[in-house]
């Protein structure tokens, strides 16, 4: 006979059963896909790849080393944007709680991390590429940065908030004055952390094709000119993956690969440092 | 240091950090303000039967939004059917039934999903996931192929590619978020279930019920990802700009539409017409946003639940 007591228990194993099943049902298509990258993208792989600019249809061959550079260059504009940005106002909102500025900045913040990334490649498009006429790696790293802000202002409050109170109240307490004790006391603690949030955000913008469609547009050619369209590794992906050719799929593939590597490289190496601090906090 | 020459480097300090947050509050508002203006022309011509008309063509001048806002919302509740369950298991999982030792590498793992980039599931899913859905399609019985839920030729490109490719996306935002909600539950509610000899599911039950407004910001931080996401939906659901219920139609979202026309948009018009998406999508995106935060804010700061409604009940007697 089925008691009550064995029902509850049943439903119970049941649950826990779904609860492992939809890990499961998460990780599956995260070991497809990288599994898919990997193996596609190696037979692609040489060193012409990185060395080479897109050839022509029909010519076989080619890589895409112009578009690597490009993702380079756009990030570091990206960073050189984001990261003055990011951390002052992330110090404002801590130094300054009371201002009435600050909960409109975090709120701020969050908001601009929510907006779509297209959305974010459409507003760059009026304001740095129509009243220029062209499009340029310069609107292509403001996309970029402007997607960076808010990732950098957050994570530099967190971390800036972790820094022990009796490090922050002992240096205006020696007579610093607030720039001083910020600039050379509580930043420098927190520095590590930020570092790690911006390698965090460098590796999430590197994956961005939305917003640069339309402001760096992508370059088939080698081109280190910031008034001028620039390939990106997103971009020339794309481009190649809604192609009709054969061999633009399999190079698709080893962009995509080349793409992953450096962000997976970028998010371990944060994720390493972060535990470090964690264990240190911990003490 | 006089207190004058204190107090007045103390305020450049202020004036170093605040002009930058200014400018951060300004970037949210420029973005508002420039979509609205960039795309006064088609709100004029169309007002709001551009989002009831079904006709886009833009040869031929006619803009009607309808089928991106449908392709956009069906996909990304259709995603979010898919990933809120997943979600809130892998959730539960990581709270209340993983062993301490398997739980930094899971959670590493379910972020991973997260550091993907988008075109790189949209890649997979042209080569991998788009034949797969063919397959499943052409695989289904005559009687079921001949609903309208089901109906259409055998494309592979198509609203259910996008959907599911959005479920895996937004998997990585609303598990963690779930995850986060479920661990600000107090211990004592658990305990307490325990205490009355729970079993585990039930114990969880109690934590998901006190935890259930945290849990709808969660699902509702995924979908406002999916509705902004643009790159992978792109490259599979066949941007074919006609709302239809079927799930093997090939379809089109209001940032694909973006993604495929932006740059070529001769017409003024038409540039209007698509920065005019692009407002509503940032409108919806906000508010979807918005809505979670306040939910999930609630969730996680308020402790004693009881006291304001007895409080409020008292007020009304």
């Amino acid at each position: 006979m089925i008691t009550r007591d064995t029902r509850r228990r049943a439903l119970s194993a049941t649950m826990t059963g779904l609860s492992v099943a939809s890990v499961l049902v998460a990780l599956v298509p995260l070991a497809f896909v990288l599994f898919f990258v990997v193996s596609q993208g190696v037979q692609a792989l040489n060193v012409e790849f990185f060395t080479e600019t897109p050839r022509p249809v029909g010519e076989a061959g080619g890589g895409m080393g112009n578009a690597i550079v490009g993702t380079l260059i756009l990030c570091g504009l990206g960073a050189l944007v984001a990261i003055p940005i990011g951390i002052l106002s992330g110090v404002f909102v801590v130094e300054y709680p009371q201002a009435r500025l600050a909960p409109l900045v975090r709120f701020a913040a969050d908001t601009l991390n929510g907006v779509p990334s297209i959305v974010i490649g459409v507003f760059v498009y009026a304001i740095a590429v129509l009243p220029f006429g062209r499009f340029s790696a310069m609107a292509g790293g403001i996309a970029l940065g402007v997607m960076m802000i808010p990732i950098i202002t957050r994570t530099t409050e967190e971390l800036l908030r972790l820094v022990p109170r009796s490090l922050r109240e002992g240096a205006p307490a020696l007579g610093a004055t607030r720039g001083r004790a910020v600039m050379t006391v509580v930043l420098p603690a927190a520095l590590p952390g930020i570092v790690t949030g911006i390698m965090l955000a460098l590796a999430r913008i590197a994956g961005e094709t939305a917003p640069l469609l339309f402001t760096a547009f992508g370059n088939r050619f080698w081109s280190t000119d910031l008034t001028q369209p620039i390939g990106a590794l997103t971009v020339q992906v794309y481009a190649y993956a809604i192609s009709p050719y054969a061999d633009w799929h399999r190079q698709a593939w080893a962009g995509a690969l080349v793409l992953v590597t450096i962000i997976l490289i970028c998010s371990l190496l944060a994720r390493l440092a972060t535990r470090r601090l964690e264990r240190m906090h911990r003490r | 240091m006089t207190g004058q020459r204190l107090r007045a480097s103390d305020r450049i300090f202020g004036l170093l950090t605040g002009a930058p947050a200014l400018l951060l509050v300004l970037i949210v508002l420029a973005i508002g303000v420039v979509l609205w203006r960039e795309s006064q022309l088609s709100i004029a011509a169309f007002g709001f039967g551009f989002w009831s008309s079904s006709d886009w063509d833009p040869v031929a001048g006619a803009f009607g939004a309808f089928p991106f806002i449908w392709g956009t919302l069906y996909s990304s509740v259709l995603a979010l059917l898919i990933a809120a369950p997943v979600s809130i298991g892998i959730a539960v999982f990581l709270s209340d039934i993983c062993p301490h030792r398997l739980r930094p590498p899971l959670i590493f793992l379910t972020e991973l999903l997260a550091a993907i980039p988008s075109i790189v599931y949209g890649l997979w899913g042209i080569f991998v996931l788009v034949p797969l859905v063919r397959t499943i399609q052409e695989s289904l019985p005559e009687a079921v192929r001949a609903l309208p839920l089901f109906s259409g030729p055998p494309v592979g490109v198509s609203l259910l590619a996008a959907s599911l490719v959005l479920a895996v996306m937004v998997i990585p935002y609303t598990s963690s978020m779930a995850r986060e909600v479920l661990r600000a539950v107090p211990g004592a509610q658990r305990a307490a279930a325990y205490a009355l000899g729970s079993t585990r599911w039930e114990a969880t039950q109690v934590a998901l019920r006190y935890a259930r407004t945290g849990i709808i910001g969660a699902v509702m931080l995924g979908f406002g990802r999916a509705i902004g996401e643009t790159m992978a939906v792109t490259m599979v659901i066949g941007n074919n700009p006609q709302a239809s219920w079927s799930l093997f139609a090939p379809q089109y979202t209001m940032a694909a539409v973006l993604a495929n026309e932006f740059k070529e948009a001769v017409e003024t018009l038409h540039l209007h017409a698509l920065v005019e998406i692009g407002l509503v999508l940032f409108v919806i995106t906000l508010a979807v946003n918005g809505l979670s935060r306040l939910l999930i804010w609630r969730m996680t700061t308020t402790r004693p639940r009881r006291a304001p409604r007895r409080q409020a009940a008292r007020e009304a007697a």
